[in-house]
């Protein structure tokens, strides 16, 4: 492990917790005998006193964790406490500022803000001082009356802030709060977050993020959960223990962020806790699962960043092609997962390097690698192979979507089904396997490899 | 910066003529207060079912009136209707499938089925007072108005943004809060663009149904409708044509003077991120919110009876607690209340079932027969005028639509004519017909027409103008042929535009047909074979079982044609057909 991140247990268990989880889980019944996990039995304590990033990949289930920890969401096994008494039944007393901001368009920036004290049975006269007040600190003095759509980004989440900050929350929450902002606005609204934060301007205990921005984890955080997927469970929680203001550039800053990176790239290595075993209906690890979570992501867009790969030699640091592509690391990560998937590339030591098919994948013109890519995703997608299996045998060779959501619903929830179905789509048409006919909602054989079929039959 | 002039909203000190508008407010009030005593006598009076109508032109404004309450006092309990409904629905997830699939069902029953059991109901419910026969007519105006509010609210409350519902759980909103703050402001556009519909709807019930016959009993009241039938009836043409722009006068002035208002002001419930320039104006919005009166008095008065709401409902348990979102359909399941009126209402639908299968027993073979036939006749009928209608709707539209200073124009005009009652115009179209000696064959189909082709026209504009002009150059860039250009690119452009305006437009038919195919004119009466017009021909002789076959006739129809074509074109139009921004 690095100098920088060393075990947590020993100082946090001395000071009692605001919020503490109790193995909290969090799943989808189905129909079926088997559900669907999202988060397996996870403990966590938000202590007094520090900035907690909460960082994973999409589908980590980073925004379902911090809505269990608020209250807004049951577990659905475990419990969550607030000061030792169960949050469902206890006066709690956190803010939430939303990605989206989350702001009511047709109130003005000082009714905005007035509402949550609204809601508490403030009076008219302590509403407004107090309010005018927090938007004086969040430096929107003299916005009061003007509408939210009449502010830029960057404005309307220093609003969302004012309103977070007003009923002095004990336990701040952030949903990804800078990432709908540009860079630097979101640097900005960083800083000046965390002199709040220092001067202790703002009356809060601690501080709850969630993010997929490594550097802004590290940027902030006194201590940072890394979660991993299929179902959430934590991976790493560790303490950051550089000095305030930290330096981008500076060597444990980006030994740090390479570290996460590693942790993040490397599903399968270094496994965190194991879930409880508990009685009840048997849950199925998504990792042993029939069919493989299709990464969301172009061929394209494969295709793309196998030729950047080539180009550098076959073999280059993942952060350093998201920083060349100008990418969040986010944004590449599917991408990468997908080729991996389709064995055009190899993780190593948080590096990327391109296999001999993925080379030939590169260096083709457009017609053969639709053949390279037809091939590999029939020999190591099973969706797909099943979904052209089931044309070839059906005699009018088309298939309802339903027939396929059906079966992917009992391994995804609802929304992944329609979402892996879609890139199934995606990449099915690019490798002309079958083309999907969106009206019908079926999938059909393509035209010339219909007869071509037809007339295989025929000939048998 | 975009903000200019932040403090713009409380330095408006400037003002033109602030005296005379507060004078006219306190005025308006006035009159308002006598217009309720006046109507109280009215309907506290013994009832009068057959109220004698005069054809004076002074007696209009006075008939207006009536109507106008009629519709306002419906379309108030209408609002309110819709918003317990669409609530209920939206938060019961046991109940919502139930609501919706009535919703839907009772949606398409014409309103003028209803009239006969409703308006007895109501006379033996309220014995003794106008108010009873009144309340009938009210309550059917009602049944027209109600359901396209109640479902624009129920999809209101299903659309608001997830963070925004969150936003207001950790804020610890109380129901009141909520109600006021992201409820109804998220709902309100809706409401307000289906409220013009709705009172439009009003209006051509009203008319139709304010003087009626049932088995041997005459109904007349005092009002616009009364007066346009009887003025048909004597053939007095002048005053009939005072009554028809009466008509005209009052949908013009409430278009003006309450929904161009109501349209600009709803504006600033929009969801959008900076400020759009083109926005609908109302010098009217801008006068009363110059008003010292109106914009201080109500402002305190709510003030006063909101603080204390805030302060009890801050106290209760269920506002100190963050309530869970995914707790919401485990909390209400299974509660017995919710048991008991389940069991009521299998109860009721049961006897309702039993007596009206008693009642059709009664209808004979030659019977069903006639109203398979006139079934038959009615759908080709509603389908006629729904092709004549697209039929020059599209062009006219489209052109109009190409064409964006001459659709700002048109569009607010087709607007309003939407909202004519088709009704009104009819017994001149009789006249007309009787003159040339045309069947009501033709006659109800150009009824039809008068009400249903503005939806059309008014929807195809509005298609016609979203086609992104990238998409008109690249089509005359290449040099597409006038048939390339229609088929590849204006007839899909409006497609779903074009399906919207043709639902609408369809249910508006179907309605009219009850009204279109049956009607007296001086001492002899018109018909032609029809559903509607065994609806109708039903009510005069009183005979309950053919009314009640013909409406599950009716309604089955509408709800079979609204399965089968327009959902479908309805979900073609939202995936294949959608252009996005």
């Amino acid at each position: 492990m690095q100098e920088t991140g060393i075990p947590n247990e020993t100082q946090t268990s001395v000071v009692e917790a605001i919020i503490r989880a109790e193995k909290i889980e969090k799943y989808y019944a189905q129909p079926s005998e088997n559900r669907i996990q999202v988060i397996s039995a996870t403990d966590l304590k938000i202590v007094p006193g520090e900035i907690l990033a909460l960082l994973g990949p999409s589908g980590s289930g980073k925004s379902t964790m911090l809505r269990m920890l608020t209250g807004l969401s049951r577990p659905s096994a475990g419990q969550v406490y607030w000061h030792e008494k169960p949050i469902g039944d206890t006066e709690i007393n956190v803010s939430i500022v939303f990605q989206s901001f989350a702001l009511f368009p047709w109130l003005t920036v000082l009714e905005n803000v007035e509402a949550p004290l609204q809601a508490r049975g403030v009076p008219p006269d302590e509403r407004r001082e107090r309010s005018l007040r927090m938007l004086d600190t969040v430096g929107l003095d003299g916005f009061q009356a003007a509408y939210p759509k009449e502010l830029s980004g960057g404005m309307r989440q220093r609003v969302g802030f004012a309103r977070a900050l007003v009923v002095e929350p004990e336990v701040l929450f952030m949903d990804e709060p800078f990432s709908a902002l540009d860079v630097l606005t979101a640097e900005n609204l960083r800083s000046e977050l965390l002199e709040l934060w220092a001067n202790k301007t703002m009356p809060t205990k601690a501080v709850f993020i969630v993010t997929h921005n490594i550097e802004e984890a590290v940027l902030l955080a006194d201590r940072i959960i890394v979660l991993g997927r299929n179902p959430g469970h934590i991976r790493t929680d560790f303490r950051v223990q550089l000095a305030q203001p930290r330096d981008r550039k500076s060597e444990p800053f980006t030994q740090l962020v390479d570290y996460i990176y590693k942790v993040l790239t490397k599903p399968d290595v270094a496994p965190a806790q194991a879930p409880d075993q508990q009685a009840g209906p048997r849950v199925r690890d998504q990792r042993q699962m029939h069919y493989q979570m299709l990464p969301h992501a172009r061929p394209g867009g494969m295709a793309g960043l196998l030729e950047l790969l080539l180009d550098k030699g076959g073999r280059d640091d993942i952060y350093r092609l998201a920083d060349d592509l100008a990418f969040e690391i986010d944004d590449l990560l599917p991408i990468v997962d997908a080729a991996q998937l389709l064995g055009f590339l190899k993780i190593e030591e948080g590096d990327a390097a391109i296999t001999e098919s993925g080379a030939e994948f590169a260096n083709s013109e457009i017609l053969r690698q639709k053949e390279l890519f037809r091939d590999a995703a029939v020999k190591n997608v099973l969706l797909l192979r099943q979904i052209r299996r089931a044309l070839e045998t059906k005699s009018d060779h088309t298939v309802p979507e339903d027939f396929f959501l059906d079966v992917l619903d009992e391994q995804f929830s609802e929304e992944e089904c329609l979402r892996q179905m879609e890139t199934a789509v995606t990449w099915g048409r690019y490798a002309e396997l079958f083309d999907f006919d969106a009206s019908r909602r079926r999938f059909v054989l393509p035209d010339a490899q219909e007869e071509e079929v037809d007339a295989n039959e025929e000939a048998e | 910066m975009k903000i200019q002039h932040p403090f713009a909203r409380s330095l408006v000190t400037f003002r033109s003529w602030p005296f005379v508008i507060d004078l006219g407010v306190a005025l308006c009030g006035l009159a308002v207060f006598f217009a309720i005593l006046h109507m109280a006598a009215y309907w506290m009076g013994t009832p009068v079912p057959v109220v004698p109508i005069s054809h004076s032109i002074s007696a209009l404004p006075l008939y207006a009136f009536y109507s106008l309450v009629r519709i306002g006092i419906a379309y108030l309990l209408s609002l309110t209707f819709a918003i317990t409904y669409g609530y209920i629905a939206a938060y019961n997830p046991r109940l919502e499938v139930w609501m919706i699939a009535a919703l839907d069902i009772l949606q398409s029953i014409p309103v003028l089925s209803f009239l006969p059991p409703v308006v007895l109901a109501m006379v033996a419910l309220i014995p003794g007072h106008q108010l009873g026969i009144e309340m009938g007519v009210i309550l059917l105006i009602f049944t027209g108005q109600v359901w396209n509010l109640a479902f624009s609210f129920y999809s209101s409350l299903k659309s608001i943004p997830r963070e925004m519902t969150e936003a207001s759980r950790i804020y610890r909103y109380s129901a009141w809060q909520r109600f006021w703050q992201l409820e109804m402001p998220n709902a309100a556009i809706g409401l307000v663009w289906n409220s013009i519909v709705s009172v439009a709807g009003g209006w051509f019930a009203l008319i139709a149904c304010e003087m009626f016959t049932m088995g041997d009993r005459n109904f007349q009241l005092p009002g616009l409708g009364s007066y346009l039938q009887t003025a048909t009836f004597s053939g007095d043409m002048r005053a009939l044509f005072a009554g028809i722009a009466a008509v005209i006068l009052i949908v013009v002035a409430t278009d003006q003077l309450i929904w161009r208002p109501l349209i600009a002001w709803s504006d600033k419930f929009k969801f959008e991120q900076v400020e759009s320039s083109d926005r609908v104006t109302s010098p009217i919005l801008t006068l009363l919110q110059r008003s010292t009166l109106l914009s201080s008095i109500p402002g305190r008065i709510w003030t006063h009876i909101e603080e204390p709401i805030y302060r009890r409902m801050a106290q209760t348990k269920t506002c100190r607690i963050v309530q869970p979102l995914d707790q919401d359909t485990k909390r209400r399941s299974g509660t017995p209340g919710l048991w008991i009126a389940a069991a009521l209402a299998i109860l009721v639908i049961a006897w309702g079932a039993d007596q009206a299968f008693l009642m059709l027993r009664t209808v004979s073979l030659a019977d069903v027969r006639l109203l398979l036939l006139g079934a038959g006749a009615t759908f080709l009928r509603v389908n006629a005028s729904l092709l004549i209608s697209a039929a020059w709707t599209i062009p006219v539209g489209v052109a109009i639509g190409f064409n964006p200073k001459l659709a700002r124009i048109v569009q607010p005009v087709a607007q309003v004519m939407a909202s004519v009652p088709a009704t009104a115009f009819f017994p001149i179209l009789l006249i007309g017909l009787v003159k040339l000696g045309g069947g009501l064959g033709v006659g109800s189909v150009a009824l039809m027409l008068l009400g249903t082709q503005w939806y059309i026209l008014f929807n195809v504009i509005a298609g016609a103008m979203s086609i992104p002009s990238d998409l008109k150059e690249a089509a005359s860039l290449y040099r597409f042929t006038r048939w390339q250009r229609w088929t590849t690119l204006i007839l899909p452009g409006i497609f779903p535009y074009l399906i919207t305006g043709m639902v609408t437009a369809s249910g508006g038919a179907w309605n009219a047909s009850v009204f279109a195919e049956y009607s007296h004119l001086r001492h002899h009466t018109l018909q032609t074979i029809g559903l509607g017009a065994q609806i109708d021909a039903a009510t005069d002789s009183g005979r309950f079982s053919i009314l009640l076959l013909a409406t599950i006739l009716i309604s089955l129809m509408v709800v079979t044609m609204n399965r089968l074509v327009w959902r479908r074109l309805y979900r073609l139009a939202e995936t294949k057909y959608k252009l996005e921004g």
